[in-house]
């Protein structure tokens, strides 16, 4: 526990062919935080996770995850974290207590306490009732709630978590993430990958990445003030007709329907953008009208990725 | 009309998936292929080039002339010359030869005296094609000239079956199915149990443990190392009760025989699991391996009778010298230290097989 991060990436890439997975990643995941990665499918999450636990080789470049130099010798780190994989990875044709003794056993937890650390995190996790059902045959939140003890269950000081609530539903979300805020508390670093906005907003610092790179960081309500854009709400009848004709509006951004309304992005170089925006509505006689409004997380995604395909473009 | 257009969709989709899963794709085209290679030139009844030791006593003219002709059959092939039938015996306990054709001192006078028998014929009686070939040959003629061949009387030659007196097909099959059922099972059970892991993401989970890839390895494996022994013991079991079929050697050095074979497969099976990305592919590769394993182990036929390039394919099957083994210890009484080569073999595949399963399982993980 020497250093202020309890990961630091310093241009991490990994190459699969042709294909650049991460692109010279630049990484620092303060001690005792919740850190998010939030991006969408392909965007590098689960490759950077690999290499930070050493599961996969980098490419270039290097990291130090809890003082323990990557590339280098991941036997070191395997004790010091927990890890829990996108798919449910523990044994389906075992019951609850079994798998739990079992990754007590394959991390050579003491013997005298295993026991006693079982019956904890049954009782922390609310898996009580579960221990002799079998984890094939359980829901999604209580398999995911099983995979977060099992992962915690050596007390590592730093959790990678990759997608663990991709396949749950909202309320064991929102369970999952109080036993996540729980876990930070007590000290635990907690790398957790999503693309769900709402999680990405709990954490307390998070990077967006697109296509392997990294597009921005810092803590949500940094990012929200530092879009770089205007963002326009508007109320139509007929948001199709009107997502048209903002469309035809040159050095638009984006234009995103969330049912009735529409979430219009501009630069935020272009003035008075609301007169814009309104005056090209009516004279494509829609009777609508926009208004200014404050970043969401999800303005702040669109914004950050549309950047490199604007440029492109 | 709405019905066909349905079927001719998944008849399209069922085309398309197929033209992308290459081993099926390879399945479909190299199994018709292949065996009908292996069958039409493995499966060939009359035998050839059986390996055959002469012993000699007589010395004779007459003598050299009988074994010049046998040579010329094609037949057998005269590899060994010895003074005894003793040695004949011993030669043919420790697999070298089939058959072992001992020359009387006396031979020229019984060969005109129609009423005794000129000659032996030592068999390996536990192949029945073999003991086949060799009634053939106690036919030949022994002639000096054309005349006495017209002779009445019995045949101046007999053939003496060892080790299957009373001529009974599981006496031969047992030995060998042994080794077919292992390497199926064997084979099967450790490229499915790494395979489903890798499918159902427990591998990793377990590659972000502290557990390294031996362990990993090391604890799959030994579970299934005992699960041999158990069919093994089924096998003998079963034969015995319901077959008859003899352990006429030391039950200690089949098992030895037994512990290399599965060692060999279980390598087998991990190669296979490092290759294989599902549980079917896994299946699909074992039945690769299994083919062969029946049809050119020596299993099925006799190993010498098969064409030159099949041996070759036989030789690198631990099934081959799975059975050259079982053969010898339970049939013939051979003790392991006779057929070592056959053991070193296993030995030595087992630990190249392990080895590169062991490469690519590392290189996986990237």
């Amino acid at each position: 526990m020497n250093g202020e991060f309890a990961i630091e990436a310093r241009g991490l890439t990994k190459r699969f062919g042709d294909l650049e997975a991460v692109s010279h990643l630049q990484l620092n995941v303060p001690r005792g935080q919740i850190y998010g990665f939030l991006g969408p499918n392909g965007s590098g999450k689960s490759t950077t996770i690999r290499m930070l636990c050493g599961l996969l080789t980098p490419t270039e470049g290097s990291a130090t995850v809890l003082d323990t130099e990557i590339p280098g010798d991941a036997k070191l780190l395997k004790p010091k974290i927990g890890y829990m994989t996108q798919k449910f990875s523990l044994f389906g044709d075992m019951t609850v207590l079994e798998n739990l003794q079992f990754i007590a056993e394959i991390y050579s937890f003491p013997t005298k306490e295993r026991k006693a650390r079982v019956e904890e995190l049954l009782d922390k996790y609310n898996l009580v009732a579960q221990r002799k059902q079998l984890a094939g045959t359980m829901s999604g939140g209580q398999r995911q709630r099983l995979a977060l003890a099992c992962s915690v269950l050596h007390r590592p000081p730093l959790l990678l978590l990759d997608e663990p609530t991709s396949a749950v539903d909202p309320q064991s979300r929102r369970d999952f993430w109080s036993d996540l805020f729980r876990l930070a508390e007590a000290g635990t670093t907690i790398l957790v990958s999503t693309h769900y906005m709402d999680e990405a907003e709990r954490c307390h610092r998070l990077a967006i990445l697109d296509h392997g790179a990294k597009v921005a960081d810092g803590t949500p309500t940094e990012l929200q003030q530092s879009t770089g854009m205007h963002i326009i709400e508007v109320r139509a009848d007929d948001p199709y007709r009107a997502q048209a004709v903002i469309s035809a509006i040159p050095r638009i951004a984006s234009v995103t329907q969330l049912g009735v309304r529409l979430r219009v992005l501009l630069p935020e170089t272009v003035d008075d953008p609301v007169a814009i925006v309104n005056s090209a509505l009516r004279n494509a006689g829609l009777d609508v009208t926009a208004k200014l409004s404050t970043a969401t997380l999800e303005d702040v995604f669109v914004a950050v990725t549309l950047k490199p395909a604007r440029q492109a473009a | 009309m709405k019905s066909l257009s349905r079927i001719l969709a998944i008849l399209r989709k069922e085309v398309r998936q197929l033209r992308r899963d290459h081993l099926t794709f390879g399945m479909v085209v190299g199994l018709p292929v292949v065996q009908m290679l292996l069958f039409g030139y493995a499966i060939n009844t009359d035998v050839r080039n059986l390996r055959t030791a002469v012993a000699d006593q007589a010395g004779t003219h007459l003598s050299r002339q009988f074994v010049a002709e046998l040579g010329q059959t094609q037949v057998v092939d005269i590899i060994d010359h010895v003074d005894s039938p003793q040695q004949l015996e011993d030669l043919l306990r420790q697999g070298k030869i089939s058959i072992g054709v001992h020359i009387p001192h006396d031979f020229d006078r019984r060969a005109i005296d129609r009423t005794r028998t000129a000659l032996h014929l030592l068999v390996d009686g536990s192949d029945p094609t073999i003991l086949g070939v060799a009634k053939q040959l106690s036919m030949m003629p022994i002639g000096f000239d054309s005349v006495n061949t017209i002779d009445m009387g019995p045949p101046p030659i007999e053939v003496r079956p060892y080790y299957n007196p009373e001529r009974r097909t599981p006496v031969n099959i047992v030995p060998g199915l042994m080794g077919v059922i292992l390497t199926m099972t064997m084979i099967l059970f450790t490229a499915v149990a790494i395979v489903r892991e890798r499918e159902r993401g427990n591998l990793e989970l377990l590659i972000n443990t502290p557990v390294s890839s031996a362990e990993l390895m090391i604890g799959k494996v030994v579970p299934y190392v005992l699960i041999g022994m158990i069919q093994l013991a089924l096998i003998l079991g079963v034969g015995r009760l319901l077959f008859d079929v003899p352990v006429r050697g030391s039950v200690v050095d089949l098992y030895l025989a037994a512990a290399a074979f599965i060692a060999a497969n279980l390598s087998l099976g991990l190669f296979i699991s490092t290759a294989a990305k599902t549980q079917f592919q896994a299946m699909q590769m074992t039945v690769f391996i299994l083919l062969p394993s029946i049809l050119l182990s020596g299993f099925m036929f006799p190993f010498e009778g098969m064409p030159q390039f099949a041996q070759w394919l036989g030789e690198l099957l631990p099934n081959t010298h799975f059975i050259r083994l079982t053969r010898g210890i339970m049939l013939r009484d051979a003790g392991i230290g006779e057929l070592l080569s056959e053991l070193v073999f296993l030995l030595v595949f087992t630990v190249v097989a392990m080895s590169a399963a062991a490469l690519r399982f590392t290189k996986r993980l990237d």
